[in-house]
């Protein structure tokens, strides 16, 4: 018998997300029970790597069959979910999911450099979003969504901030590699282009009265560009 | 002034602020024009301050690293004034526009994970119900003796009669009844029942199989295990009793105790012991001097090194 094909029923009954260490416990538990029959005995000493790429497997299979439901893995935990566009029905039965309130716009720029950048001193996030997120992050400590993971190695000492594991389940993420566009935002430095910053270093004189008449000028063509972008409203009407 | 007043939105900063004045002027972040910037920046704190907003002091830092910008630019290179701190080749307009950047990449990743907040509400992981069994048959012998587990252990330490036999190695005691007892009981709250021999699986050598035994025996006098056949000449398994199926709360003093009164129990397991303790036990009477006053607070060590004590004299 196929190892997916066992994975599936499974996780199919299971009480909790089993992560590929529980189930392939699970699997060598049924091996070893007295009636174990060779079909059982064959998975005594599955890998969890081979029960890890079975579930993806099948997660793949799912997904090709286009199924109302999907397996999926949160933060490190395999389980099966609804696809979210059948929500406004499971809600009429089920209820509203118990869930915090939403996270504002300020929590999430500082979870986001969180996230990339952990471990991270609150220096570092306040450097990035250039102010002060004194109160966010207590927000997030809160929440449970950050956590204190150790203390920098400079003077002072300053805490570092880590995401917890409920933050990958609050936003369904498998691991911290799940994160959208990782790579690009981690430590990679951003690169000064060749060409001059500033375009055009003449207007630094230009007196206020003056800018907002270019800004207003520059306002117009703008506005025509917008409409002839969108050729369903009458182009360039004025 | 009343167009502002419809436009106005809360900023998170003077970073916040500084993208959106770009957005609004539909350039590329590298290709901005600063010193333009700087002016509307200025406009916009001061509008913010009409409102009788409370202008955060990040606000005015920016202001001022713009008016910094600006003023640079006015003067031609050669007469720039050589700011001392400021390395070689830091350009104050680079230093901003870098920090912008990066700032509007986290404001993206922050707007993703908005997405993924949303998507996640309409989720609904699938929960099923307990299934429930029948319980099993009851165990055919649910009593196990002494004299069952004897010979299970016994089993078990064939397993080494071999490699003793010929070679003898000289150990320090790396193991204690009380650090096996949190073995067994770990095991048991893990996995609700374990098979006697599962016990013994990685033990080492005959010693530490006489460890994780007498462990064993403690946590089976003090009720906090059962063990059961469950049919005849099945292997034995070990499980929370079935009376009380909640482990007891941390009992080291009691154990401690009762270790020293179980000196009749072990009495019966003598024989076994002292066969496995040949070769430590010359180690140990010499090292149980000096421990005793090092582990006066570990009561649980002294007993378990009291109940080593017992077996050794038959040998």
């Amino acid at each position: 018998m196929e190892l997916k094909l066992i994975l599936e029923p499974l996780l199919f009954s299971a009480q909790k997300p089993l992560t590929a260490k529980e189930l392939r416990e699970v699997l060598a538990n049924a091996a070893t029970a007295e009636d174990a029959g060779e079909n059982t005995k064959l998975f005594k000493k599955v890998k969890e790597e081979d029960v890890t790429a079975a579930l993806e497997d099948l997660a793949r299979e799912h997904e090709t069959a286009a199924r109302t439901f999907r397996l999926v893995c949160v933060a490190g935990a395999w389980q099966f979910v609804t696809q979210p566009e059948y929500a406004p029905w499971l809600k009429a039965m089920v209820g509203v999911k118990n869930r915090p309130s939403r996270l504002t716009q300020a929590a999430l720029e500082t979870l986001a450099i969180i996230a990339y950048r952990q471990p991270v001193t609150r220096a570092e996030v306040e450097q990035v979003r250039g102010v002060n997120v004194d109160g966010t992050m207590q927000t997030l400590l809160e929440r449970g969504l950050v956590e204190q993971s150790g203390r920098a190695e400079v003077v002072g000492r300053p805490a570092l901030y880590s995401t917890t594991v409920l933050f990958l389940e609050y936003f369904g993420l498998r691991g911290l590699e799940d994160l959208p566009a990782a790579e690009e935002l981690r430590r990679i430095p951003i690169e000064k282009p060749v060409a001059p910053i500033t375009a055009d270093a003449g207007l630094a004189t230009t007196p206020p009265e003056e800018l907002q008449q270019l800004s207003l000028e520059a306002a117009v063509p703008a506005k025509l560009e917008d409409s002839s972008a969108a050729p369903e409203t009458t182009p360039l009407a004025g | 002034m009343s167009e502002y007043k419809v436009q106005f939105e809360v900023f998170e900063g003077p970073l916040d602020l500084l993208l959106y004045l770009i957005k609004k002027e539909e350039v590329d972040i590298y290709e901005v024009n600063l010193t333009k910037l700087a002016t509307q920046f200025i406009e916009y704190v001061d509008l913010m301050r009409q409102f009788d907003l409370e202008v955060a002091g990040e606000f005015l830092v920016m202001a001022s690293t713009l008016m910094y910008i600006k003023s640079k630019e006015l003067l031609p290179v050669d007469q720039q004034a050589v700011v001392e701190e400021e390395e070689e080749g830091a350009d104050p307009r680079w230093e901003l526009i870098r920090q912008l950047v990066e700032y509007k990449k986290f404001k993206d990743a922050a707007a993703q994970l908005q997405t993924l907040e949303e998507r996640q509400e309409n989720v609904f992981p699938r929960l099923p119900g307990k299934i429930e069994f029948h319980e099993e048959a009851a165990p055919a012998k649910p009593e196990v003796g002494i004299f069952d587990l004897l010979n299970a252990v016994n089993g078990i330490l064939r397993r080494f009669a071999d490699k003793t036999a010929s070679t003898r190695e000289i150990y320090e005691d790396k193991w204690t009844v009380s650090e096996k007892i949190e073995f067994v009981r770990s095991q048991i709250a893990e996995r609700g029942t374990v098979r006697f021999s599962e016990l013994f699986e990685k033990a080492a050598n005959r010693a530490e199989v006489v460890c994780t035994f007498l462990a064993l025996l403690e946590l089976i006098r003090l009720k906090q295990l059962a063990c059961v056949q469950p049919e005849p000449f099945a292997e034995i398994e070990i499980g929370q009793p079935v009376a009380s199926a909640e482990p007891a709360a941390e009992t080291s003093a009691p154990a401690a105790e009762a270790a020293v009164e179980e000196k009749s129990e072990v009495a019966a397991l003598e024989p076994v012991i002292a066969e496995a303790e040949t070769e430590a036990s010359e180690a140990d009477e010499e090292d149980d001097d000096d421990e005793e006053d090092d582990d006066e607070d570990d009561e649980e060590d002294d007993g378990a090194e009291a109940e080593a004590d017992d077996g050794q004299p038959t040998t």
